[in-house]
């Protein structure tokens, strides 16, 4: 993009061109330029900085910039972290497998069993959810899901129950499906209505059985979209720090909820920064596997 | 045949129940508000408008909302314009280093809230934004241009691209046929981007309960009376919010999908 430095006013043929590829590029950097700049201040630089608090040290509960280990050994050496750990990423997985079980007949029906037009109001009701407040939508079901609450006073018309659910997995699941249920639906859904039809109908008239065409056939034709909204119902788990805590009580607490207590009872940033940046290697390391994955499957 | 038509119904049957516990939480929060038990659930106690008193009557719920406004109307300009200056840039031009440049923009939704929070917390402590309108403003732009950039870009990749030139040739300069051409061309994709960003930012808790200082905004004043105990004041605060935020989205999709239609006729 080297632009002809020409002296602007002599009126030769030659130099309006320069000025007129001067204006446009102008144009262009007006219109690349400010996301540049935005999204390094904001986004690029506050990242870099949460890595390097990571090794800033606390002293009189003020934060001083360092370059020690401390933060790092004090946390990896706490039973506590690796607790929370495990039960984050065995939560978030359990989320995984069951979001995308219980999406697919939903999405299967979209793709293949309603007309466009239907399918087009599914999507543009399972949009609404994904912009509306996740935090009122849990404490909803703190409600719902209580000793005395509404399911538990319908399974009692019919003898059953009391269950408990708050401060089980089983809230914290609820919790997770209603942030990714509706996401996780509509990406699966359009990996499956992007399959070639002709596919599944040769199956099909070659005599395969239906359970055999979705396995062998429709799944590994959807495979990049389903390993994409998995890896997406993954993230989603493993950073939400509501369902967790509200649903599921907190004991022992997840990683985004060690993040949130640190953060807010006290000075201690540092440490949170070491708990988020083993979430970002955690979180890189599952995208680029599922993203891995997803492409030399297709290959073969 | 008959075994077809069992297997169709079961579908949709499925399919109904999963709407059901999608749409649940949103319908019984909004039932719970009218409901006069301070514990709500079957049967229902008598109906009450007590709640919505409570929270017509508290200042802090009013500074909130004013704040919330504020907050998600610069929000939707600023991604926006963000957004579509990114767009037409992936649209027009093609350049080193563009998938980078696209990651760029495209990944702040795929880092966990909680982490941008702490990161973001951390970051305008050091360069004195903390604690403020703006803070709150900047961070959740950061978080909703990628989907201002999305939205636009589909619009742009459905626009015939000799329409631009035949500008350019009957004499208007670039800023020209971008405000007379491109713009008016993307004016749905542009009212629907303005109406979720809004959404998102009208919504977002984690980053704003982090970096607001006192200036709250109304997900944060439910959070924290969500931590303190059961209060059905949130239920009222919540349909308020869910009014809101539905009314924003449905208007987002109704505006692409009107005019889509439109133009199929036009063409057909």
């Amino acid at each position: 993009m080297s632009v002809s430095k020409q002296p602007a006013k002599t009126p030769s043929s030659d130099s309006k061109s320069a000025r007129q590829r001067q204006k446009s590029d102008l144009f262009q950097q007006v219109l690349r330029l400010p996301i540049v700049i935005w999204q390094s201040l904001f986004f690029i630089a506050p990242l870099f900085f949460l890595v390097a608090m990571s090794f800033f040290i606390v002293r009189n509960y003020r934060m001083t910039e360092a370059f020690e280990m401390k933060n790092w050994l004090k946390m990896m050496s706490r039973d506590y972290f690796w607790d929370s750990y495990g039960l984050t990423i065995g939560l978030a997985t359990l989320a995984t497998l069951v979001v995308m079980i219980v999406a697919f007949p939903a999405a299967y029906t979209l793709a293949f069993r309603v007309s466009e037009n239907t399918r087009r109001w599914a999507i543009f009701l399972l949009i609404i959810p994904f912009f509306t407040s996740y935090l009122v939508r849990i404490f909803s079901w703190y409600v719902i899901l209580a000793e005395s609450g509404v399911i538990n006073a319908m399974l009692g018309y019919i003898g059953l129950g009391p269950y408990i659910m708050l401060n089980t997995k089983f809230g914290t699941i609820v919790g997770y499906m209603t942030l990714t249920l509706p996401l996780v639906i509509i990406l699966q859904t359009f990996s499956l209505a992007n399959i070639d039809r002709r596919l599944v109908e040769a199956a099909y008239n070659l005599g395969c059985r239906p359970w055999r065409t979705i396995i062998r056939v429709v799944l590994p034709l959807a495979k990049t979209g389903f390993i994409i909204a998995a890896v997406f119902c993954f993230i989603l788990s493993f950073g939400d720090f509501v369902s967790p805590y509200y649903l599921g009580g907190s004991k022992p607490p997840t990683l985004p909820i060690l993040i949130v207590d640190t953060v807010k009872s006290g000075q201690q940033w540092p440490r949170a920064a070491v708990v988020a940046v083993v979430m970002m290697v955690t979180l890189f390391i599952v995208a680029f596997g599922g993203i891995a994955a997803a492409y030399r499957r297709r290959n073969a | 045949m008959n075994s077809d038509r069992v297997l169709k119904w079961f579908l949709y049957g499925y399919l109904a129940l999963v709407l059901v516990f999608i749409f649940a939480p949103i319908i019984f929060s909004v039932i719970f508000s009218f409901n006069s038990d301070r514990f709500p659930t079957i049967p229902l106690g008598s109906f009450t408008l007590k709640w919505y008193k409570t929270i017509w009557q508290d200042p802090d719920v009013w500074e909130a909302a004013r704040t919330s406004l504020i907050v998600s109307f610069s929000v939707a300009s600023i991604a926006t314009l963000l957004g579509f200056a990114t767009a037409y840039t992936d649209y027009r031009y093609r350049f080193k280093l563009k998938p980078l440049y696209l990651a760029l923009i495209l990944l702040p939704p795929t880092i966990p809230l909680i982490i941008l929070a702490l990161a973001m917390l951390a970051w305008f402590a050091k360069i004195g934004l903390a604690g403020k309108v703006i803070s709150i403003i900047v961070a959740h732009s950061v978080l909703t241009a990628p989907f201002a950039m999305a939205i636009i870009r589909l619009r742009l990749s459905q626009m015939d691209a000799s329409l631009e030139s035949a500008a350019w040739n009957l004499g208007a300069d670039q800023w020209c046929a971008l405000r007379r051409v491109i713009v008016p061309f993307c004016r749905p994709a542009i009212i629907s981007s303005f109406c979720l960003t809004a959404a998102v930012s009208f919504d977002e808790f984690a980053i704003a309960w982090f970096i607001s200082g006192l200036n709250k905004t109304i997900p944060v004043i439910i959070l924290e009376i969500v931590t303190g105990n059961i209060d059905p004041q949130v239920n009222a605060i919540g349909s308020f919010v869910f009014l809101t935020s539905i009314t924003l989205v449905v208007i987002a999709q109704v505006v692409l999908m009107t005019r889509d239609k439109k133009e199929k006729v036009h063409h057909g």
